[in-house]
């Protein structure tokens, strides 16, 4: 789990920006800011399901818990194993 | 005090003359939208007054006075004319909700050109073959989009420039782009707008249908007529009034009544250039005291889902009057908002080829949660048989919605497809492709759609389109595209794949054809699901039958299957 921001940062940088958009890092607003929108997250959501092992329920997955690297890394911690 | 009044007294007392006049318009005289906007405006006395406040999503602001509007129009009109681009000419604007988006519209309008707006986050496919149909000459865009572009552009050979609006010369300048930014031009004190008239193409709005690929609404400088008293009747727009339109002008909301009803009123609106937060939009209310707010089911939802407990730490008592389109508002969201603002969402009614508020809940009228309303007057709304295609006579059955053509933001044609705008025409009704009924009071409400098209979040996504794309895949053998029904957005999009051989069905082939669809076409049209399947339902002929996988998602019947292939 060490380098889980950094895989969420680099699948976000690969998958929804272009390329010549603004670096991110780990506090960037990505819903609010308009990186990944709603219809997007469903996407995010389905990676770290699958690279996790975990499932993550519609009623947390919100854009304020999608909202930044930092904070979807802690919402992750909160479903992977110990 | 509505500016609306008594419904039945509108009704019987009605003409598109009494907007003609209040916009002091003579049939046969110059009308054009971008001038009706900015310049008369100041011309009004309030060249002063605030036009826009927008405010980006790391909080910055700016502020733009009617006065700059004009003036900042002008500039981009007058870089259009120097590019050499003619009235006539199709001129794409291609970015987020930025000020330069709302300001170059109107300015794209001051030049005669033909303003095609279209949604930022479309995949280059999805931009692809809108420009390449409307044979584009010139496309407005931002650097963080301007990659999509160029991956397009050669198959381009009628797009002349591609105008970068934030340039910062970090990297060079490509082939075709040119740089423009709208604050740092000088500014251009006078235009010499061009003679538009009733019948010139003003805007040009892309929408999906069933079969086929998306066809381009063209609409002309008289929509006017209708947005102006639209805006004014429905929306119930004061001059001391904050607006907030929180559609994005890539759909014609955005532009109808996020852009030239509001303007053309000398209204104050804003502008939040942020995605969807419950904390953020709320502040936005509080802190620019919104009077009047026209919002979407989805997002209405999206705020319903974040809890009531959020609403309490802000001050939002100055909203005086709600309103919501996109798709049908669902009475517990109408009866939330009751309970939450002391006001109920107003559903209004409309769609792309009709330019303008066509069914609706009218301000100061009761309204009936879970209906989208009454016509607007001027306009006649039956519901058809769909057999005949002649008026129910009696209330409570469920037909198609009919309405009768020539109010004046009706679309004129779909661009270079004439024959799709014949077929959307039977026995002098415009059909509108939704089933409704018509109650004994007149309200109307929402039954379903009449073809295949999705309608997810407020915007229509093709199934063919997205069929189309999947089998681009190198993993997809055969498609089919139906709706899902879905607590926020109404209905998503969902695919029933069947693999070639060498590939196997999985979670991470899944989530790889998701966003393969959401990089080429958009968001919007990827499916938000995936499911495997050995082979799919098919008539004898051979033609995938949709309507099985979508009785099967919604739990309705599936009907008759006789022409199965297998059955």
């Amino acid at each position: 789990m060490d380098d889980l921001k950094e895989i969420i940062k680099n699948y976000v940088i690969n998958e929804y920006l272009e390329p010549d958009s603004d670096p991110i890092d780990y506090d960037t607003p990505l819903i609010s800011g308009g990186i990944v929108d709603s219809f997007s997250m469903v996407s995010l959501k389905r990676f770290l399901e699958n690279r996790y092992n975990i499932q993550i329920p519609d009623d947390q997955a919100t854009p304020e818990a999608f909202d930044s690297v930092n904070k979807i890394a802690d919402l992750v911690r909160r479903f992977v194993k110990a | 005090m509505t500016h609306f009044g008594n419904y039945e007294d509108r009704v019987k007392n009605f003409s598109w003359a009494i907007s003609e006049q209040e916009l002091g318009y003579k049939p046969g005289q110059v009308i054009n939208i971008g001038w009706y906007c900015s310049d008369r405006i100041c011309q009004q006395g309030k060249a002063d007054k605030v036009a826009l406040i927008w405010e980006g999503f790391t909080g910055e602001k700016k502020i733009f006075t009617y006065n700059d509007i004009r003036l900042y129009s002008n500039t981009f009109a007058k870089f259009i004319t120097d590019l050499g681009i003619k009235a006539g000419e199709r001129v794409c604007l291609f970015m987020d909700r930025v000020p330069e988006l709302y300001i170059g519209f109107l300015g794209i309008l001051k030049t005669g050109c033909i303003v095609q707006p279209l949604f930022s986050a479309f995949g280059e496919e999805s931009l692809f073959v809108r420009l390449e149909n409307a044979e584009t000459s010139a496309i407005f865009t931002q650097k963080k989009h301007v990659s999509k572009v160029r991956k397009i552009r050669d198959k381009l050979p009628h797009l002349k420039y591609i105008i970068i609006v934030d340039y910062d010369g970090k990297t060079p300048l490509q082939e075709r782009e040119v740089a423009f930014s709208m604050e740092k031009s000088e500014k251009v004190e006078h235009y010499e707008i061009y003679p538009t008239y009733a019948e010139t193409p003003s805007v040009l709005h892309y929408t999906s249908g069933t079969t086929g690929m998306p066809k381009g609404v063209k609409h002309v400088h008289y929509s006017l007529i209708s947005q102006y008293i639209t805006a004014k009747w429905v929306l119930d727009l004061h001059d001391d009034d904050i607006y907030w339109c929180t559609a994005d002008p890539g759909w014609v909301t955005g532009t109808s009544y996020g852009i030239i009803g509001p303007f053309s009123l000398g209204v104050t609106q804003c502008v939040l250039d942020s995605g969807f937060s419950a904390e953020a939009w709320y502040r936005f209310i509080e802190k620019n005291r919104v009077t009047v707010w026209y919002s979407a089911p989805t997002a209405i939802r999206s705020l319903m889902k974040a809890g009531d407990e959020i609403i309490k730490k802000f001050d939002l008592s100055s909203l005086r009057h709600l309103a919501s389109v996109g798709e049908p508002l669902n009475p517990e969201a109408v009866n939330w908002s009751i309970r939450v603002f002391g006001k109920p969402f107003h559903d209004t009614y409309w769609q792309t080829e009709t330019g303008c508020i066509v069914i609706t809940n009218f301000p100061g009228m009761p309204v009936k949660p879970g209906s989208m309303g009454r016509p607007f007057p001027g306009i006649t709304a039956t519901i058809l048989n769909p057999g005949n295609h002649e008026p129910y006579p009696e209330p409570g059955r469920i037909g198609l919605i009919g309405l009768k053509p020539g109010w004046p933001s009706m679309m004129r044609t779909y661009w270079n497809n004439e024959e799709a705008y014949k077929n959307k025409f039977r026995n002098g009704w415009y059909l509108t492709g939704d089933r409704a009924r018509m109650d004994k009071d007149g309200y109307i409400w929402f039954v379903g759609r009449d073809d295949d098209v999705i309608n997810t979040g407020g915007h229509l996504v093709s199934p063919f389109e997205v069929e189309s794309a999947l089998l681009e895949h190198p993993a997809v053998a055969e498609s089919a595209v139906v709706s899902k029904p879905d607590p926020i957005n109404m209905e998503v999009v969902k695919a029933f794949v069947t693999v070639k051989p060498g590939f196997t069905a999985s979670k991470d082939l899944e989530l790889d054809i998701m966003n393969f669809i959401r990089k080429k076409l958009s968001p919007l049209a990827m499916p938000q699901e995936i499911e495997f399947v050995d082979s799919l339902p098919k008539t004898r002929s051979g033609k995938i039958m949709r309507r099985i996988l979508h009785a099967k998602e919604w739990g309705e019947e599936i009907g008759d299957t006789s022409t199965l292939e297998n059955e």
